[in-house]
């Protein structure tokens, strides 16, 4: 009796929260494959002909490839700014620098807590005044490593600390330079680290909203984050069954990956800190 | 072959110094704070010089006001309605937070069939870009149209509400700012619950054996062993809670946009009605410095909790 309630417990705490958490996505699944007159018809809440239609206009009547593509346009460059920026210094900071290092990873680290929507005001004047990059997708190219980068240090600097350091010293005592064994040991081994940070800067790159909606004006280079929420509601007639289907065509691949690398960034990202 | 070995020898000694650690450390970790510094220092610094300044939009500088923008919004009633808001949206979504996160990591905790799914399932929400999802529960809560919205007919299925009078969850200030912080928690609690669970399974086993040697069970066992080992991560994540949720905009500025009435209206939004609609740069400033103060608090928490951990 005792070993069956035990088994049980998981599943009554586990399961409702699951159902509650995950009906966003199934109600918004649903409404996607609705036409868009039975929308409002309440008697069609849930019995309805499910039709594809949606999919079909939000790739041809709205902005969402475009968007599509400028996000995707924005997160490479920003992913390959971050891990030019951040791996050499998440090593460093692993392994070199000792005790000031350790200051100067929390230090960093830190900087990603300075909000977006703290900052964006004097963005706006720099990127419109100093860079002239308004309304360019470029401006956030420029900008996003802001928060990026910080991230992606903390990350990778957990990363770093898990590989022992004897297997440096190894390829050192073997002849390599200290550079030619970061370049030949170190980093074949931290590639799994190094895909998490990719996916995490990325994710965060298609999340962000307050910078790409103080930037940028014109619809043709909204990203994802602001196209959508904007637009795609604002514009002159609703299609909520398409706005549905923007969301998911995004948020279910990007999750199914998230998914997949979870435990490694929770092992980076409590690592930097607890080990 | 003088010249030689000295040349020789001064590549060594390039070389040693290039290999030398502290030269190396600086080299590497240089670009990021160069970057650093001018994308997060310097922006913040002009903030606090603008929230100074009758900056408008078109121009950098303004005239020096000393603390007028500051003094003009704490006599704006819609600002302090703002900090309240704020106050109250983060305090109490992040309570839902830690309660609900707290019991999941428990239901997680051992290994059982369907575990992946499920976790999975949670996780949604945490790993879904929030400005698309937050779209979905616009849509969820009917859009402006309170009979359009799904939870209405769940309600009137249960038999809680008339089918003649419906919640206008956006659209009356008690309700949107409940709809607020059931978004925000429920976009936070796959976050914290993972973190959390990354607590508990960083006790060693060795701790668990000698509670039980000593005959700590059950709540005993959790109040006086697994909480105080926790709670040093937990009060991490929750201290991340709290800043991604008091310092977000894209919750409440896609969902009211601030409405009806200011109801709903938080610095971040404010800060951008004030400074970007508006164009008062200043005076926009000014208010999202108000977030300041909750941010350096939450540091000096990070880093106290953080050494605690370490030395546990």
């Amino acid at each position: 009796m005792h070993a069956r309630r035990r088994r049980a417990f998981p599943y009554l705490i586990v399961v409702p929260f699951a159902i509650i958490l995950a009906f966003p996505f199934v109600w918004m699944a649903i409404t996607s494959l609705k036409s868009n007159a039975d929308v409002y018809n309440s008697a069609k809440t849930w019995s309805f002909h499910p039709t594809l239609a949606s999919y079909g206009y939000l790739f041809h009547n709205t902005g969402y490839l475009r968007w599509l593509k400028n996000s995707s346009f924005v997160g490479l460059l920003v992913v390959l700014i971050t891990l030019a920026v951040a791996l050499p210094a998440g090593y460093a900071l692993a392994r070199l620098a000792g005790r000031v290092g350790r200051g100067l990873g929390v230090g960093i680290f830190l900087t990603y807590l300075v909000p977006p929507t703290l900052l964006f005001l004097p963005l706006s004047r720099v990127v419109a005044q100093y860079l002239h990059l308004s309304d360019r997708l470029w401006a956030l190219v420029v900008i996003y490593p802001s928060f990026t980068i910080p991230f992606a240090v903390w990350l990778l600097m957990g990363f770093f600390k898990a590989i022992p350091q004897e297997l440096e010293d190894a390829a050192l005592i073997d002849g390599c330079s200290r550079f030619g064994a970061l370049v030949r040991v170190v980093f074949p081994i931290s590639i799994p680290g190094i895909l998490t940070v990719v996916i995490f800067t990325f994710s965060l790159v298609i999340n962000e909203f307050v910078y790409a909606i103080t930037f940028i004006s014109s619809s043709t280079n909204r990203t994802l984050a602001v196209g959508v929420p904007t637009d795609l509601i604002r514009g002159d007639e609703y299609n909520w069954p398409g706005i549905m289907a923007a969301i998911l065509v995004v948020s279910v691949p990007l999750a199914l990956v998230y998914n997949a690398f979870l435990n490694r960034f929770i092992a980076g990202f409590t690592g930097g800190a607890f080990r | 072959m003088v010249t030689m070995a000295a040349r020789g020898s001064r590549l060594k000694g390039l070389r040693y110094a290039a290999e030398g650690r502290g030269f190396l450390a600086t080299l590497l970790i240089s670009p990021a704070v160069l970057f650093i510094a001018a994308l997060v220092g310097a922006p913040l610094a002009l903030a606090v010089y603008l929230s100074f300044t009758d900056a408008t939009a078109g121009s950098l500088t303004g005239k020096w006001i000393g603390l007028g923008n500051f003094r003009t919004e704490l006599h704006d009633p819609v600002f302090r309605g703002a900090l309240w808001h704020t106050f109250l949206l983060t305090a109490i979504s992040q309570a839902i937070v830690v309660v609900c996160a707290g019991l999941l990591a428990h239901g997680l905790m051992r290994s059982f069939r369907g575990r992946w799914i499920l976790r999975f399932l949670i996780l949604l929400p945490w790993a879904a870009p929030i400005a698309l999802t937050v779209t979905g529960w616009y849509w969820i809560y009917g859009a402006g149209i309170p009979e359009a919205s799904v939870l209405n007919w769940f309600l009137i299925h249960l038999h809680l509400e008339s089918a003649t009078n419906v919640t206008n969850w956006l659209g009356t200030p008690r309700a949107a700012m409940g709809s607020i912080i059931a978004v925000q928690a429920w976009r936070t609690i796959p976050f914290a619950t993972v973190i959390f669970l990354a607590g508990i399974s960083s006790i060693p086993q060795e701790v668990d054996d000698a509670a039980a040697i000593d005959g700590a069970t059950g709540l005993k066992k959790f109040w006086y062993v697994s909480l105080p080992l926790q709670l040093p991560i937990a009060l991490v994540a929750v201290l991340f809670g709290v800043i991604f949720t008091a310092t977000d905009m894209i919750v409440p500025y896609v969902l009211t946009n601030g409405g009806p009435f200011n109801s709903t209206q938080v610095l971040t939004t404010w800060a951008f009605q004030i400074g970007i609609v508006s164009g008062n740069v200043g005076q926009g400033a000014a208010i999202a410095l108000f977030m300041l103060p909750l941010l350096a608090l939450v540091t000096i928490g990070m880093l106290v909790f953080a050494r605690k951990a370490e030395v546990t």
